[in-house]
């Protein structure tokens, strides 16, 4: 595997060469957009796949296409071991404790849908805090307020501060004996804020609170392991870290996921059925995973998570560190020119805002140059309203980039400051 | 960047940087708010009108240059036109800036620097915010408009 061979390449300055080489199994990044080599920097959003994730899906579908869990024919044994090894892989990636553990979703936003319904509904009271952070991705909000206007349980949220980071001691003032329920991201989309997830937890523990991670922006570019971590569920979509859209994962401790009632109904995720006696279900995890599944897309994301581990998640994080310090030195350094999130501990996103140019025409400009970048809110207004700003534009790295990508980008905010005068 | 040019004329620039009749209109027989919630754009467009003549409109918020100079091109055309000369121009400026094969539009008069959003999907709704948002005036609605 090519990866293997690049992974090894520790020296920070071979690393870049690491990084040319990965890139170079991703397909889509060998096209031109309006006639300029495609710098793809809008990862945060969704990152391309290697070849290996295409032929996974591909593979499925041409040699053993199936239902799971229910056939005597072969091709139904195949693709079922096949979905079922990927669980397996997903649950050693996050170190869960076991493949019971580790659901199925669509996406970081089912996944905490579900908890946020089949966890949280039975469980709040009128007068019941949930906690959030207001660096909220809209995923992480939307679900509490639904489930508050259900239950007339309250949220509840901790500030941040200008540089964009979680304040602490807010959080231990609102952690009351009310609180039923922790929701938090571990790393914001939006400023690329990496929050000191262990210790809330820890503090959250010691009122007997459950915590809910939203790790969508974290599983792609720090280690991620939830039983270090201790967090009774954890949320992240597999499109993030290489793999398919449409599949994610619900991690939830064992015990929690047991007293849950389901989700959704439908199929797979009961034991019996009957109109007399009513319905019973099936065993973890199936009992949340009703219907047919991704199962192309849980294959795909299981190959995914192959290929993150064959480079390691320590040489991805360290490598988009270097991107993330390029690029924080080089644009702070263009008049006019403000980067909303600073951070201490940040992950490898650049969040802007120019004066006098909307992010929506730099994203326009910058796109004629061949440079994907997000323009707008980024599904948290939340956080646009704390900094009074509309949006921002937000460079987002992943493994594939390199440092004359960041110099593409740099050079593309000059022609903007040319254009726009 | 020849057909950014097209997109960003100086006339857009002039009107995005300092925007007419950018300002409430303290007596407004209407108004009505528009919200892009792709991009965040939010604009409130203020008229007064007399019988069926528009008398006087305005537009205040915060976007993109091409929603902003979208907006301040409306407002300086459509002062002292009727309503129904006003639902005639929207429907024209609406083609002139999704359709390729548009025919030119004399009376679009200035509003025709727009029309190279037509290259720029992703654009066409800044370019009709102020336009949608001036229909909700017009009909009363209370609700803010949606580009989505």
């Amino acid at each position: 595997m090519k990866v293997a061979e690049t992974a090894v390449l520790q020296d920070a300055g071979l690393e870049r060469v690491g990084a040319h080489a990965w890139r170079e199994d991703f397909p889509i990044l060998r096209q031109k957009v309006h006639g300029r080599p495609l710098v793809y920097l809008d990862n945060a959003a969704s990152s391309q796949k290697p070849e290996a994730v295409i032929d996974a899906e591909d593979r499925f579908y041409r040699e053993y296409n199936s239902n799971v869990h229910r056939g005597v024919h072969t091709l139904s044994q195949v693709a079922t071991d096949a979905y079922e090894k990927a669980r397996e892989k997903i649950r050693k990636f996050i170190n869960a404790s076991s493949s019971r553990e580790v659901i199925f979703t669509r996406g970081a936003t089912e996944a905490l849908n579900l908890v946020a319904q089949s966890f949280g509904r039975g469980r709040l009271k009128p007068g019941d805090e949930v906690i959030v952070s207001a660096m909220e991705h809209h995923s992480n909000i939307v679900p509490w307020q639904l489930v508050c206007k259900q239950t007339g349980a309250v949220l509840k949220v901790v500030p941040i501060n200008d540089a964009g980071e979680f304040l602490f001691e807010e959080y231990l003032k609102l952690l009351g004996p009310r609180t039923r329920i922790v929701a938090v991201v571990h790393v914001s989309n939006a400023l690329g804020t990496i929050n000191p997830v262990k210790r809330i937890i820890e503090a959250a523990h010691a009122h007997n609170v459950p915590v809910v991670v939203d790790g969508a922006q974290a599983v792609p570019h720090v280690k991620v392991d939830v039983r270090e971590l201790g967090c009774d569920f954890y949320a992240f979509s597999g499109h993030k870290i290489y793999g398919p859209t449409g599949i994610g994962v619900l991690y939830g401790r064992e015990h929690l996921l047991d007293a849950m009632p389901p989700y959704q109904g439908g199929g797979d995720m009961i034991r019996t059925v009957s109109f007399v006696e009513g319905s019973t279900w099936n065993e973890l995890p199936y009992k949340f995973e009703a219907g047919t599944p991704h199962i192309a897309g849980g294959i795909g994301l299981g190959v995914a998570l192959d290929y993150v581990s064959a480079i390691g998640i320590e040489a991805i994080a360290a490598h988009e560190h270097d991107l993330l310090e390029y690029a924080t030195g080089l644009v702070s350094e263009i008049p006019g020119l403000k980067i909303i999130g600073t951070a201490r501990e940040k992950s490898g996103i650049v969040s802007f805002v120019m004066d006098h140019v909307h992010p929506h025409d730099i994203g326009t400009i910058l796109d004629h140059q061949g440079v994907a970048i997000r323009a707008g809110h980024h599904c948290a207004m939340p956080v646009m309203d704390r900094f009074h700003i509309p949006g921002t534009a937000r460079a987002s790295f992943a493994l594939y980039n390199t440092r004359e990508d960041v110099d593409t980008l740099v050079a593309g905010i000059h022609k903007v400051k040319e254009l726009f005068g | 960047m020849a057909d950014l040019r097209e997109l960003y004329q100086e006339v857009i620039f002039d009107h995005s940087k300092r925007p007419r009749n950018f300002h409430p209109i303290v007596d407004a027989s209407r108004k009505a708010q528009g919200f892009n919630p792709l991009c965040g754009d939010k604009l409130t467009v203020y008229l007064k009108l007399n019988g069926e003549v528009i008398e006087d409109v305005s537009f205040e918020g915060c976007g993109c240059a091409i929603s902003t100079a979208s907006a301040s091109l409306m407002t300086e055309t459509l002062k002292g036109k009727t309503v129904q000369e006003v639902q005639h121009l929207f429907e024209a400026f609406h083609q002139a800036v999704t359709d390729d094969h548009a025919r030119a539009h004399d009376e679009l008069g200035k509003l025709q620097v727009l029309c190279g959003v037509r290259e720029f999907p992703a654009r066409v709704k800044c370019a009709t915010l102020a336009w949608h948002t001036l229909q909700a005036a017009l009909k009363e609605k209370q609700d803010t408009v949606s580009t989505e």
